[in-house]
């Protein structure tokens, strides 16, 4: 059906007016900025005084041990969080499915309630209960799971634990909500009869459980992926750091890719040019690895 | 019931309950630590104490609390009624009247979702300084107006509006923003409500940009001034916990009265 020349005048008159003014701006403050960004990423110099340098800034990241510490600490902090985060999120979303569980609707809500709080405020809570003589330290003293205090603000490896146990706290109920949603639209008479069939449980969870979720694993994962490589809030905000030199965290152990690139845009002399290559740094791990999640859940499919 | 499956599912409750404890703990953490004075939080005192008032006063003086209160709250309704405006409007604009420049269009503003803020925060503040908006809440505001997530989010919610209503509103002679405005919008109330409880949210939350964009502070947002108390080199628990909860109160009021509509909207988005 090719539609009539009116017909399509009349679409486009209309289209063009509803659309327009968030493609407008989306062009001025989405779209010119990633090409802007992309075109300063090859310039080098101070402030807006750039000039061209090819590949320079690139060389640079090769060079520059702060970025390979920023960008070290991205991706552990993807590598290992994300995983750790989307099991348990699908674990507890799995045992809270049961009809039969008491107090079901409670503790999802309980579980679900981190999320409304801001990511400066959770992480600045994080940093008081993780001092020290801090409440957590003395409840593992006291129910003798550690010797002595934990050094969660002054030792690199433990500030890292910190940081990943936060955005866990933080997220885990937030992902099991995508999975309660998504197991609540599964049939569950394919259950009965696996169950009928005597299927053991781990095997239902593993061979009809997962297999059914997986859009959903899928979008979570990527958001997730997305979420961790551009933190920035907690990175700088749940260590007790020095923010007037710009560090994050002892020994920088929490400078992530984002503080990094705040720190040479607005901290350092500012140096528009190598941040912005920085940034697409971030731009290129994403895309990659969105791509490797879509190219395994595709795979699957056969 | 055997006892083995006796056992198992008090191990569910064991575990889920445990968990949920630890969810809420932070809560009731910032509760208590809100009538402590500092001294006693770093040393992780947990029982209520009587120094609430003391605090509360304290972060009113430090924090110029009614001032980033409102200022938080001006960007954040402001914003989310803009957003939310320019943002369904070009949603039904993609869904109902089609064509392949505009879903060309439309896939570029996809994949703008999936771009890293960093990666537009140095050309924003330059273009900021240019339209001589540093320092303004319109400059914290305008970049998340056109929301490619939100757009998205009402295009899906359009496919469910019925074709029926449109065609006879066309009958009756109403012009296309007509139906719009008195067909769609009441129609779709809950999805807007929805939508409002998510980018009010972020809006609220909000952290990055403004740090960047805000730079004196009677600009400045509850979010940033708690930041500011919690980062100096001795920092007040007693009152950064009055801000938390302070900070907190909006977003779990919202959260409570219109939960349905929160999970509806978060889930709005894999369908």
């Amino acid at each position: 059906m090719s539609p009539r020349p009116g017909l399509r005048r009349y679409y486009d008159i209309n289209g063009w007016s509803f659309v327009g003014p968030a493609v407008a701006l989306i062009l001025l403050f989405m779209a010119y900025p990633i090409v802007w960004s992309l075109w300063m990423s090859f310039q080098q110099g101070r402030g807006m005084r750039l000039s061209f340098a090819g590949f320079g800034n690139i060389i640079r990241l090769t060079q520059d041990p702060v970025f390979q510490l920023a960008l070290g600490n991205t991706v552990l902090f993807f590598v290992v969080q994300v995983p750790i985060m989307l099991t348990l999120a699908l674990f507890i979303a799995v045992l809270l499915d049961d009809p039969h569980l008491k107090f079901r609707g409670l503790l999802r809500t309980l579980i679900f309630l981190p999320c409304v709080m801001s990511l400066v405020v959770y992480s600045v809570l994080f940093k008081s209960m993780f001092l020290l003589d801090g409440i957590v330290n003395q409840t593992l003293l006291a129910l003798a799971i550690v010797s002595e205090p934990i050094p969660w603000m002054s030792d690199p490896f433990w500030a890292r634990v910190l940081l990943i146990t936060a955005i866990t706290w933080r997220w885990t109920g937030y992902n099991m909500i995508f999975y309660l949603a998504a197991l609540q639209n599964i049939d569950k008479s394919i259950y009965e009869a696996s169950r009928i069939d005597g299927v053991p449980s781990y095997a239902r969870f593993f061979r009809l459980t997962v297999p059914m979720l997986k859009p959903v694993i899928l979008f979570t994962t990527v958001t997730s992926t997305i979420g961790t490589l551009q933190l920035f809030d907690e990175a700088r905000n749940i260590v007790a750091s020095d923010t007037s030199a710009g560090t994050a965290g002892p020994g920088d152990s929490v400078l992530t890719l984002s503080v990094y690139i705040y720190n040479l845009t607005f901290r350092f002399m500012p140096n528009f040019g190598y941040a912005a290559t920085v940034s697409y740094v971030i731009v290129v791990l994403v895309a990659l690895l969105a791509f490797v999640q879509f190219y395994v859940a595709r795979e699957r499919d056969r | 019931m055997s006892p083995s499956r006796l056992a198992t599912r008090a191990g569910i409750y064991a575990f889920l309950g445990l968990f949920a404890f630890l969810s809420v703990f932070p809560f009731l953490w910032m509760i208590v630590g809100m009538t402590n004075r500092t001294g006693d939080i770093i040393l992780g005192r947990f029982t209520l104490g009587d120094a609430f008032l003391e605090n509360a006063r304290n972060f009113f003086e430090q924090a110029d609390a009614p001032l980033v209160f409102w200022n938080s709250a001006k960007i954040a309704i402001l914003g989310t009624i803009a957003t939310l405006a320019v943002s369904s409007i070009a949603g039904y604009g993609f869904e109902i009247f089609r064509s392949p420049a505009r879903e060309r269009i439309y896939g570029v503003l996809l994949l703008t979702i999936m771009i890293p803020f960093a990666v537009l925060m140095i050309p924003l503040f330059v273009i900021m300084g240019k339209l001589g908006l540093i320092n303004t809440h319109i400059a914290v505001i305008l970049p998340t107006v056109a929301s490619g997530f939100v757009v998205f989010y009402f295009r899906q919610a359009t496919k469910a509006f019925p074709s029926e209503l449109r065609d006879a509103a066309r009958v009756d002679g109403l012009k296309e923003w007509q139906i719009f405005l008195y067909i769609y919008v009441p129609t779709m109330r809950s999805t807007y409500a929805a939508a409002f409880v998510i980018v009010f949210m972020t809006a609220w939350n909000n952290y990055l940009w403004p740090l960047i964009v805000l730079q004196t502070n009677d600009k400045k947002t509850i979010t940033l001034a708690i930041s500011s108390l919690a980062s100096a080199y001795y920092p007040d628990y007693g009152v950064v916990m009055v801000g938390a909860l302070v900070a907190t109160l909006p977003t779990l009021f919202v959260f409570f009265i219109m939960q349905r509509q929160f999970v509806q909207g978060m889930l709005g988005s894999v369908k």
